[in-house]
């Protein structure tokens, strides 16, 4: 049975229904200490003492570290991927309320908790920066020096650089922008902003490392075990083999988990006391961890009367909080993306990576995408409602088709913008009557579409082992947090062996065995991963079959495999080993315009239509119909591929209406799930999620990545409806009630009082 | 720290330990190699640590381990004890009513819950029974599909 394309379940579903799944957040160690951590109280000061005296002296305390004692075995204690900016613990300074002092150890976790709180630290405040726009002109620095990890070479110029909180700038010049802006009949020019917001998985960061004879092991919740790996080694000093970086399943990861999390405070606490020790985050504290991006983001387009998008202008400014994580390529492999899945010939984008005194920004769901998203297609619908061509008229006039060249000069291929929106517009039923409502509650509707580059240039490699009983097990680094790779891998590997998925055994990242993956992130595993498993699979049945050559087997003979084995072997032994290494063709972008003939291996589209009820009295905004159609290739896995678009879009209907993280003086104040609230089961309209049909045509089977697409349309899709229902805009992230009602009421002429 | 010997039903097997007087329910179960309830939040809203307590669901984490003295306890672990899947659990896989599976326990919990007390429920009573358990993947309209099959299959 072909098994690439069959809705199966996941393979581990078993183990999710009864319990027994395993997670690094289950595992204890022998003589495990726990570590809790101390966290800083004011948004940006030079650190003047720490007293650990008191805390170190509580029965039950097996040592308490600062910076000082990591110092001692790391001389350069910062961690990051683009940057190395982040200290294991606060060095001389701290940069947000929340970031890490100090760490207790013992043995009890409670103990440990109760040592924290009789640590005390003082500070020289210094001035505090927490906007993206003000972090640009200002002269509070986050930072005293720029120190890029050398990794990108976009970042390299900024080393040793002082006096700035930007942590790069993208640039891109497309035609002649200014030309054409001058010469458009309308030129419209917006400013749309979102907000903070974080990723909540329900298995919080949780490391554990291990020290061991060789070095250490590092079980932990992470999405990236090879970035891992070669991280804690280099801070150790050690070379990589020496750090083995272990992960069973996650609790979700969202971006979350992405890059060194808690994986180096784990790794020096356990160097220092010889110990395996866990750090194992609370829910509150993964709102000083990692969060999405706050945006900023000036868009002006130059039209013509009969609707072609002539120019457009984009200035993204991206708050990348304290630390820089991976927000530069955030600002840069999104900012490309940023006029739009739009046919225009003449752009301009400038994006900038700023630093705030807030909780780090990162990767979530998306790459910075649906920020993007929201702004340019809020503006695309302004622009259609000015010149009054219908919405799906004014897109289709618009979007990039087949050949055409996107804003880096590359052409598109295999993304099925028009069939998306085509596919929408049916859906809807966008041509028929629509009835507006009466009374107070009016009925609107609203339509969005978005894309996205994939990361590159990134590797992946995969090992299919195929043993004497004709079993296959796949090796490979890819993370399964929920999004079903395993099972998807599986698939490829039967398919190409002719056998059952659920006899091929994955086995879970083990950096001691299993091969180097750039990462589970931005969508790239089923492109990238999958090739590799593909080609990885396809060379153990070329390997199999010079095993059946090598015993006189007839060309297409279909002698069992474990049969081969006997008979290479005199009995059941032996191995067949196949390796599969991918990484696709790239051109990277001139650093003067960002113009590349080859930006990304495939794109992704996404597009939603909803209808809505705003009640104009309360603001309350119902979702009656939510329709999400992606462009995903071909799927692996109908059934699971249909589950990440469906969960995409419910957890954006959270950063659309719901979800917004709280600051005040830098603090943050709903740090819980009672007050910071995520989609709950009544939170979920009726929905309709589809993939077109459609082919990536050099992806595995003619897959790619889905897992974000979902994400893209949602929140802009609102605010067009509102708009058409009762005639406001909103400019700004969440769409809370209140948000709605002040709008209403400020249309009306008759505003509500400021909030406190 | 003061402790307290209790006794309990874990699973339908009586058990006896000393547990500290702070310590909750979901840490009381890790002791004994359970790990299918899970703290997520802390605080009772996401329903990751659901258990039932002489049958009634409540949330592990906010339940104190003394109390569990003289009670029942089951866990999610205890459904396929004898080797098969319920009809709820195989309802779940069928419907692909999770992703990550953090809150999955916490789901199935809730949901036996509801189906013991109200065999046959609407839309309406299957959402309103499991408001309290929180899925951040979202695989909210599944677990509702599931819940629905896994009803029709027990009638």
């Amino acid at each position: 049975m072909t098994q690439v394309g069959r809705a199966m379940p996941r393979l581990e579903a078993r183990a999710k229904v009864s319990g027994k799944a395993e997670y690094t957040h289950n595992l204890r160690l022998p003589g495990m200490l726990t570590c809790k951590i101390f966290r800083s109280t004011v948004p940006h000061g030079k650190l003047l003492s720490v007293d650990t005296a008191a805390a170190s002296a509580l029965a039950g305390v097996h040592r308490v570290i600062t910076a000082n004692d990591i110092l001692q075995i790391v001389p350069e204690p910062y961690y990051g991927p683009a940057f190395h900016d982040q200290p294991i613990l606060a060095v001389d300074k701290v940069r947000y309320v929340g970031e890490p002092v100090a760490a207790v150890l013992a043995d009890d976790p409670h103990i440990a908790e109760q040592a924290v709180q009789l640590i005390s630290a003082t500070y020289e405040e210094l001035p505090a920066v927490y906007d993206e726009t003000e972090a640009l002109k200002t002269d509070v620095y986050v930072h005293e020096t720029l120190k890029p990890a050398g990794t990108f070479a976009d970042l390299k110029h900024l080393a040793g650089m002082k006096n700035t909180n930007v942590a790069l700038e993208f640039h891109l010049r497309h035609g002649d922008p200014d030309t054409a802006m001058a010469s458009a009949d309308v030129v419209l020019e917006h400013t749309f902003k979102t907000q903070q917001c974080l990723h909540v998985p329900f298995e919080p960061s949780v490391s554990v490392a291990e020290p061991t004879d060789a070095g250490l092991t590092i079980h932990t919740s992470t999405q990236t075990p090879s970035f891992v790996r070669m991280e804690i080694a280099r801070l150790l000093g050690w070379p990589d083999n020496r750090v083995r970086v272990k992960v069973p399943l996650l609790g979700g990861g969202f971006g979350a988990k992405v890059y060194v999390k808690m994986e180096a405070l784990a790794a020096v606490c356990a160097v220092l006391v010889r110990r395996p020790v866990k750090v194992a985050l609370t829910m509150e504290e993964q709102f000083y961890l990692i969060t999405k991006h706050p945006t900023t983001f000036h868009i002006r387009s130059g039209v013509s009367k009969d609707g072609k998008i002539l120019a457009r202008e984009c200035n993204v400014m991206w708050n990348g909080g304290a630390y820089a994580d991976i927000g530069p390529r955030v600002t840069q492999k999104s900012g490309f993306t940023a006029p739009g899945p739009y046919d225009i010939e003449n752009v301009k984008i400038d994006s900038f990576e700023l630093y705030t005194n807030r909780t780090p920004a990162g990767a979530l769901r998306g790459f910075g995408i649906p920020q993007l998203v929201w702004a340019y297609e809020c503006h695309t619908d302004l622009i259609a409602r000015e010149l009054g061509i219908d919405p799906v008229e004014f897109r289709r006039k618009n979007v990039l088709r087949e050949g055409r060249q996107q804003a880096t000069g590359t052409p598109m291929h295999d993304a099925a913008i028009e069939v998306v929106l085509e596919t929408l517009a049916m859906r809807m039923n966008w041509a028929a009557p629509f009835d507006r409502g009466t009374g107070p509650v009016k009925r609107g509707r609203g339509i969005a579409i978005g894309f996205k580059a994939s990361i590159s240039p990134t590797t992946s490699v995969a090992i299919v082992n195929v043993s004497a009983d004709g079993t296959a097990s796949l090796q490979m680094s890819t993370v399964d947090m929920g999004q079903g790779s395993d099972t998807a891998m599986a698939q490829i590997v039967a398919d190409v062996l002719a056998m059952n998925a659920e006899s091929v055994r994955v086995v879970h990242p083990d950096t001691d065995v299993t091969p180097y993956d750039m990462g589970t992130l931005g969508s790239r595993s089923m492109f990238h991963m999958g090739n590799a498993v593909r080609l990885a699979a396809e060379d153990a049945r070329s390997k199999l079959q010079a095993l059946a050559r090598e015993v006189d087997l007839p060309e297409g003979s279909n002698v069992p495999y474990q049969e081969l084995f006997v008979r290479r072997y005199g009995m059941k032994a032996g191995n067949v080993v196949g390796v599969g290494s991918y990484i696709p063709s790239y051109t990277p972008p001139d650093k003067s315009n960002g113009q590349s003939s080859n930006v990304t291996p495939f794109w992704m589209i996404g597009g939603t239509g909803v209808e809505v009820e705003v009640d104009t009295e309360t603001g309350h905004v119902k979702v009656t119909k939510l329709v999400n159609i992606i462009d995903g290739g071909k799927p692996v896995n109908p059934s699971i591929a249909r589950t990440q678009i469906s969960g995409a879009t419910v957890m954006q209907l959270g950063f659309t209406s719901l979800e917004k993280m709280n600051l005040d003086g830098g603090q943050v104040t709903n740090a819980s799930l009672a007050d910071y609230k995520v989609p709950g089961i009544y939170d979920i309209p009726p929905m309709d999620v589809d993939m077109v049909d459609a082919e990536q045509t050099n992806g595995p089977f003619g897959a790619k990545g889905i897992g974000e697409s979902g994400t893209f349309g949602v929140s802009p899709a609102i605010a067009n409806a509102i708009h058409d229902a009762v005639g406001v805009r909103i400019w700004e992230l969440p769409l809370t009630p209140e948000v709605v009602l002040r709008a209403i009421r400020t249309a009306e002429g008759r505003p509500l009082a400021a909030a406190e | 720290m003061p402790s307290k010997m209790i006794n309990f039903t874990l699973n339908g097997r009586p058990v006896s330990t000393e547990v500290q007087t702070h310590h909750n329910l979901v840490e009381l179960l890790q002791r004994f190699g359970l790990f299918g309830a899970r703290e997520s939040c802390g605080q009772g809203l996401c329903g990751c640590c659901t258990v039932h307590v002489n049958g009634m669901a409540v949330s592990g984490c906010l339940y104190l381990a003394v109390m569990a003295d003289n009670k029942s306890i089951t866990t999610v672990e205890s459904l396929d004890a004898d080797g098969h899947l319920t009809p709820l659990q195989q309802a779940f896989i069928d419907n692909g009513a999770f992703q990550c599976g953090f809150c999955t326990s916490g789901f199935i919990m809730m949901a036996k819950e509801l189906l013991a007390k109200n065999p046959k429920p609407t839309e309406e009573e299957i959402k309103d029974h499991l408001i309290g358990n929180l899925c951040r993947c979202g695989t909210y309209p599944e677990v509702v599909q599931a819940i629905k099959q896994a009803a029709a299959q027990m009638m």
